[in-house]
């Protein structure tokens, strides 16, 4: 393909991810541009790398498995004063119960209290309002307790591209152990 | 909700590592006579300061003076074959403070992630009512669960309802009658949105009754439920019925 082409696509590209509300995918871009996917692949990375490189105020990024521009994190000051309402950050409890929930998931409300030691359904709960918590199902023991899980809106959120962005934790013991040990518990 | 913070520990297990952390104690080998005092020490600088000492602070200690005075019991060594209780009776505890340790590490080190509204923004979402949902074809059209609905209810039970001057009779709305309603609404509809279900209803029985009604529908599979995006608006798309 001639150079001229591809700084074509990669324009028709970028004109199409400014004008979208969320991530877009590659198959969705695939189905407006009706052309090889290693061809949309190798126009969004040099997209990509021009906008890291030439260190624009935003940049091109993977979420949640699509593409989508956002701003650089160092202009937050001057985006806020934009009128727009800045969120606060998550507080230290919370960003500690989604930690647990993203690491451990699917997992029940007695099985993150055990790891935390401390009581944390209001915490759950106004994760699940953020809605950077959902219910992924209900565990097969008895009671059938609830299982949470992160949400696509987590990765938006944290600007992850999937979970395996997450920070690695250092050592990584048997899930089991834990499960034992609540079991453990319950007993006593 | 709202929360007392226990001078800025998260909870037992936080104060735990700190004070091992703090001592330089081998994680593996913790010393229970000294962790246990100085533990013991550190609620009663709380209640001097006049926090509530939240309950599961309490019940580490509880576990801590108990695995204290397990070691103090001398270990019956003529038995040969080892069961459970001759565990060293710290195992638990380590374990858990390893774990805790973990993740703590993780989520100080997610913290530092810029979030999205505070750190990061997008061009604002246009307002999606406007925009056509089945131009979205084969986007995420995320199947709703429970939650979602009951957020949806509550957004149309904030509304007030216009004020009813004249009380005059009940007319009951039945279930089966809202369900006629919404069929007929339906009814050569590609979509129809959630809230446009509750139009012409002022009084709450009535909404509720549709709501139920709503609920009917899907578990008869006579439609869905989609939302385009989080805090966008619900749809409802009737199924097509072979039979």
């Amino acid at each position: 393909m001639l150079n001229t082409e591809m700084s074509k696509l990669k324009s028709r590209l970028e004109a199409v991810l400014f004008s979208s509300d969320e991530p877009l995918r590659l198959e969705r871009l695939q189905t407006i541009f009706d052309v090889e996917i290693d061809l949309l692949r190798c126009g969004l990375h040099e997209l990509v790398l021009e906008y890291a490189q030439q260190n624009r105020g935003i940049v091109l990024q993977e979420i949640a498995g699509g593409f989508q521009f956002r701003t650089r994190a160092e202009y937050a000051p001057w985006v806020a004063k934009l009128n727009r309402t800045r969120h606060n950050r998550l507080s230290k409890a919370a960003t500690e119960t989604l930690a647990v929930i993203a690491y451990r998931q699917p997992v029940t409300r007695a099985e993150i209290e055990y790891l935390r030691g401390v009581d944390s359904g209001g915490i759950i709960r106004s994760l699940m309002e953020k809605q950077l918590v959902k219910i992924v199902g209900k565990k097969d023991v008895p009671g059938r307790p609830l299982l949470y899980g992160t949400s696509r809106h987590f990765l938006e959120y944290f600007g992850l591209k999937d979970l395996t962005g997450l920070p690695q934790l250092k050592e990584f013991s048997d899930p089991d152990d834990v499960t034992l040990s609540l079991e453990m518990d319950f007993d006593r | 909700m709202y929360e007392v913070k226990v001078s800025a520990f998260e909870g037992p297990l936080d104060l735990l590592l700190h004070l091992v952390t703090k001592n330089e104690m081998d994680i593996h080998d913790i010393p229970m006579a000294q962790i246990t005092t100085q533990y013991l020490e550190h609620l009663d600088q709380m209640e001097a300061h006049n926090l509530d000492v939240a309950s599961e602070f309490l019940v580490m200690a509880a576990t801590l003076i108990h695995i204290k005075s397990k070691l103090l019991l001398p270990r019956s060594d003529s038995e040969d074959d080892y069961d459970e209780d001759e565990l060293d009776p710290r195992v638990e505890l380590v374990q858990r403070l390893l774990e805790y340790r973990r993740y703590k590490e993780g989520a100080e080190q997610l913290a530092t992630y810029p979030q999205l509204n505070h750190d990061v923004f997008l061009r604002p979402e246009q307002a999606d009512d406007q925009s056509d949902p089945l131009s979205h074809e084969g986007q995420d059209h995320g199947p709703i669960g429970l939650f979602e609905l009951v957020v949806a209810l509550r957004d149309l039970l904030q509304e007030p309802p216009p004020p009813i001057y004249h009380d005059v009779s009940t007319v009951g709305l039945t279930i089966e009658e809202a369900i006629d309603r919404l069929v007929a609404k339906m009814n050569g509809h590609e979509q129809l949105l959630f809230k446009n279900c509750f139009v012409g209803l002022p009084r709450r029985e009535e909404v509720v009754v549709m709501f139920i009604a709503v609920l009917e529908l899907v578990k008869r599979h006579k439609c869905r439920v989609v939302q385009l995006n989080p805090r966008g608006s619900l749809y409802l798309y009737p199924l097509v019925q072979d039979q």
